[in-house]
This record gives C-alpha cells, structure tokens and sequence, in this order.
C-alpha cells in the first residue's frame, strides 16, 4: 500500500490537471485550486524541512570531533540560524518582520544582502580564470565558440562599440552580438527547448501512469 | 640538487600558458574596483529587446494596475536591482497602481529595497503615494509555479495577507483584484527558479498575461525565445539594466557599473588571446 497510494493519488491529481488545462470550468478548475493549495501547504514544509536539515547538519559538525575547517563553518551556519529565526520570529514584531526597519531587515539589508552579493560577486573572478583556461581552440568547434564569445563579450559592453564606432551601421559589435543572441542563439535555444519539453512530457506521462516510482524510493 | 639536464627549461609560451590565476584575479580586481572612482560616461547601445520593453510599458495607460512578481536574491541583486529600480521609476512616473509579489522569500524585501530607492530620486520628491491604495506587496509565497496557476483564478486566497500581515480585503487597492486577468501589465524580474519561465508558462501563455522581464545575464539566453509574443521586451544582465536605464531615462547604478564591465570584459579577452597565442605556439614546437 506504501506504494500504491501514492500512485494513485499522482495518478489522479495528474489527470486531472491536464483536464483542467483543457476545461477550465468545475469540478476541475475548483479541484485544481484545491490542489494549488495543498501543493503550497507541502512546499512550505519543505522549506522548514531543508531549513531543519542544513541545521541537523550543521550542528553535527560543529559537534563532530573531527578537528577540520568544516566544525568552525558549521558553527557559523548554526549560530546565524539562531540568529536569524529568533530575532526575526520574536524581535521584530510578528507578522511586521519584513517591514522596512524592523530588526529582522536591518540584518537582512547590512549583513545577508553584502554577503551574498558579495560571494556571488567572486564568480566574477573564476569565470575570468576559466575563460582564460578553457577558451582555446582545439577543435573546429572550439573555434567556433570561442569567436561568437569573443564577440558576445566585447558587444556586450559599451567598449565593444567605442571600438567600431567607425563601422557602418549594422555591423559594430554590438550589432554582431545581438545578432548572434537573436539568430544563431535563439535557433539553438528553441532545438533545445523543444527536446526537453518533448522530454518533461514523456517523463510526465510515466509518473502519472505509474510507470517510473523512483520519487518513492528504491526501483 | 643537481639539475636533469634533459629537462627543457620553460620558455616563454609554456609560462603564458600557466598564467597563475591570482594574477587574473588582481587585474579583475582593478579592472572592477578602479572604474568606481571615477566619472566616466560610455555611450550604450539599447538593443531592440529592451526598447521593445520601454514601449511597452510606455503603452500602459497612466494608472494602470500593473504586477511586480519579483523573483531574486541579494546574490542576484547587483545585476537585477537596478533594474527594479528603473522599473518602479517609470511606474512612478506614469502613476501605476502596483501589486508587488514574490516567488522567492527574498523577493519582497529586496522589492521594497528598489521601491524605496525610486521614491527618493528627486523627481519624485512630490508624488504622495499611499500604501494600501497606490501600492501594495503580497509579500511572498511558496509553491512556484502552482501559485501562478492559483493567482490565475483567485488571488485574494493566494495571498489571503500582504507582507505585513494586513488582511488583503482591508487594503483598498485589491478590491476588484480578482486574478491575473485584471492586470493592464506585469513586471518580472527573475533569477532563476521560479522565474520569467514559469510566468510565460502559466501567465502569459494561459492567462493572456502582457508581461516583460529582467533575467540575469546567464539566464538571459533560455528567455530569449520568449521575446515577441510571449514576451514584450527582455533585459538581459547588467548591460541590459544599462539600457533601460538610458532608455528610460533614468540612469542609475547600471550604467555606472558598464565602465567596469567594459574594462573586465577586455581584459578576460586578452587573457583569452594570451592563452591561445601560447597555446599555439607551444603546440607547433611539440609538433616540431
């Protein structure tokens, strides 16, 4: 029975969403409401339960009697989760938490905004490195590649038109990039989207079925 | 130790193929940091994208009930803020209502943080606005894309609180709201999942939705198709923020930031470059 509940109820709750999708009116649209519902409800214990997890695990290694970097990181992860969730469930007004100036936001806007930004920010670097190693031409469609990036990057930067200013129009980088973004780009994007729609439906289809349980676990 | 005299010394190319990544990471440095301090202005192409995004909202009569589902975070922030900002300065000019949402949990906060900005340009020193009837944020709410489909039929039991915990039926401006149907226009700004994709899915396609869209810079490639029917105007990264900036007509932190990204972008080709010349070079002599 473990199994074959949740089955059925993909089974049903997908049918009839691709109804719905074709007869907006009732019993569907109001079912499909119901089950927008349910699926926020199980979303949001999903969060607590990521939320939950990343904690259990944070506090096992900063318990853990292993001397690496790793118990320090976990620490901090622990401590700024204590942080967080006490000052923004109990400091900062209940339900008003998000508003601009509580507690919870002075923490949000001068601690976890330039920190992010700021570990975000260092791709900036490594992408810089890998470019430099990664870009070579080895092959023909290394080439390739490597000559739309080289016009994509400089197009899209005002530079890349200070440097063709005396082109005709039409033909200064930035020109060439958008041409490249709207042409060669969005034909390929397209190819890829259709096969991985092609795809989500396939797969789609063998969950509703019941022909792919792995979600359950096992097989 | 004595050397093996059969080992080749490195030349020259075997170097600039090795260049350590540290030195890459100080000339990015420079190139990002030192621009800041000083006030040089580049000439930015606006690409048809982002025209077509301006004339867009252009098009949306004055007052009209406009949607900013923003869905980002603070790591997103430095390419998709200033495009908030500009977003909700021309709503500021043109008076629209404003519905605020997020499909991520940062999204209302960091909406609020482009809200405030807009309002303190000085052009705006004069517009009152209230909230609750020329503003509202929803705050935010889980479940992806299954929220679209549900803000497609009832939004008051989508979102049956804004973000501060007010009941929506004693905020003035969601009476009439119903779904997405009552909107004159949508603003998504989008990082990722869930995102502009999940709006044209569910919202533009579905629901007739007029929709635009500020993506990242990486995820500027998968909307592009969108653009045209589904879409009516794309920004794309920091460059594209840039655009609306000038097109729009009020320029702010993005294309400030250009110079920067101009002088990055140079320098990585070099880099690119170097490494190539020596990868050539260093494959002819082995070959040889």
């Amino acid at each position: 029975m473990r199994r074959e509940i949740p089955t059925a109820i993909a089974f049903f709750v997908g049918i009839i969403c691709i109804i719905q999708f074709f007869i907006p009116h009732r019993p569907f649209g109001t079912l499909v409401d119901v089950f927008s519902d349910w699926f926020g409800i199980v979303a949001a214990f999903a969060i607590w339960l990521g939320a939950l997890n990343l904690l259990k695990v944070s506090l096992e290694r900063s318990l853990s009697k292993k001397k690496t970097h790793d118990r320090w990181y976990g620490l901090v992860v622990a401590a700024s989760f204590f942080l967080i969730f006490i000052i923004g469930m109990f400091m900062s007004g209940g339900d008003q938490f998000q508003v601009p100036g509580s507690r919870f936001d002075y923490l949000y806007v001068n601690i976890y905004t330039p920190l992010s930004s700021t570990m975000f920010a260092l791709l900036a670097f490594f992408v810089a490195s890998a470019s430099y190693r990664a870009f070579r031409a080895r092959s023909w469609e290394a080439t390739l590649l490597l000559i739309a990036a080289f016009f994509v990057m400089l197009g899209r930067a005002p530079v890349g038109d200070q440097l063709t200013g005396f082109m005709p129009e039409g033909y200064r980088l930035s020109e060439v990039a958008n041409w490249i973004m709207t042409y060669p780009q969005v034909a390929g994007q397209r190819a890829i989207m259709i096969g991985i729609a092609l795809g989500v439906a396939s797969a789609s289809l063998r969950l509703i079925l019941g022909l792919e349980r792995s979600y359950l676990g096992g097989e | 130790m004595a050397e093996n005299p059969t080992e080749m010394k490195p030349g020259l190319f075997d170097r600039l193929m090795r260049i350590d990544r540290r030195v890459i990471f100080i000339f990015i440095s420079v190139a990002l940091i030192v621009p800041l301090f000083f006030n040089i202005s580049q000439r930015i192409q606006v690409s048809p994208e982002v025209q077509m995004l301006n004339d867009a909202m252009n098009k949306v009569p004055d007052g009209g009930l406009v949607l900013f589902a923003m869905d980002y975070d603070p790591p997103s922030a430095p390419e998709l803020q200033p495009m908030a900002v500009a977003a909700f300065k021309v709503a500021l000019a043109k008076k629209f209502k404003m519905v605020i949402i997020g499909l991520w949990p940062q999204g209302p906060m960091q909406a609020n943080m482009a809200f405030e900005t807009a309002t303190h340009d000085p052009r705006f020193k004069d517009v009152k606005l209230t909230y609750g009837v020329d503003y509202v944020n929803l705050g935010f709410q889980s479940g992806n894309e299954a929220v679209i489909q549900k803000m497609g039929s009832d939004i008051p039991t989508t979102f049956p609180r804004d973000y501060a915990g007010t009941p929506v039926d004693q905020l003035p401006l969601m009476k009439g709201i119903k779904n997405l149907g009552n909107f004159d226009f949508m603003v998504n700004i989008s990082a990722g999942y869930p995102g502009t994709r999940e709006w044209v899915q569910f919202g533009a396609d579905r629901f007739g939705l007029k929709m635009v869209s500020g993506s990242t810079a990486v995820q500027t490639t998968e909307m592009s198709p969108y653009v045209g029917k589904q879409l009516l105007g794309l920004m794309g990264g920091m460059r594209g923020a840039a655009e609306f900036e000038q097109v729009s007509g009020y320029p702010g932190r993005a294309i400030k930031f250009m110079v920067g990204q101009s002088v990055a972008h140079v320098i990585v080709i070099v880099f690119i470059v170097i490494g190539n010349i020596a990868y050539f070079a260093t494959r002819k002599r082995k070959g040889a």
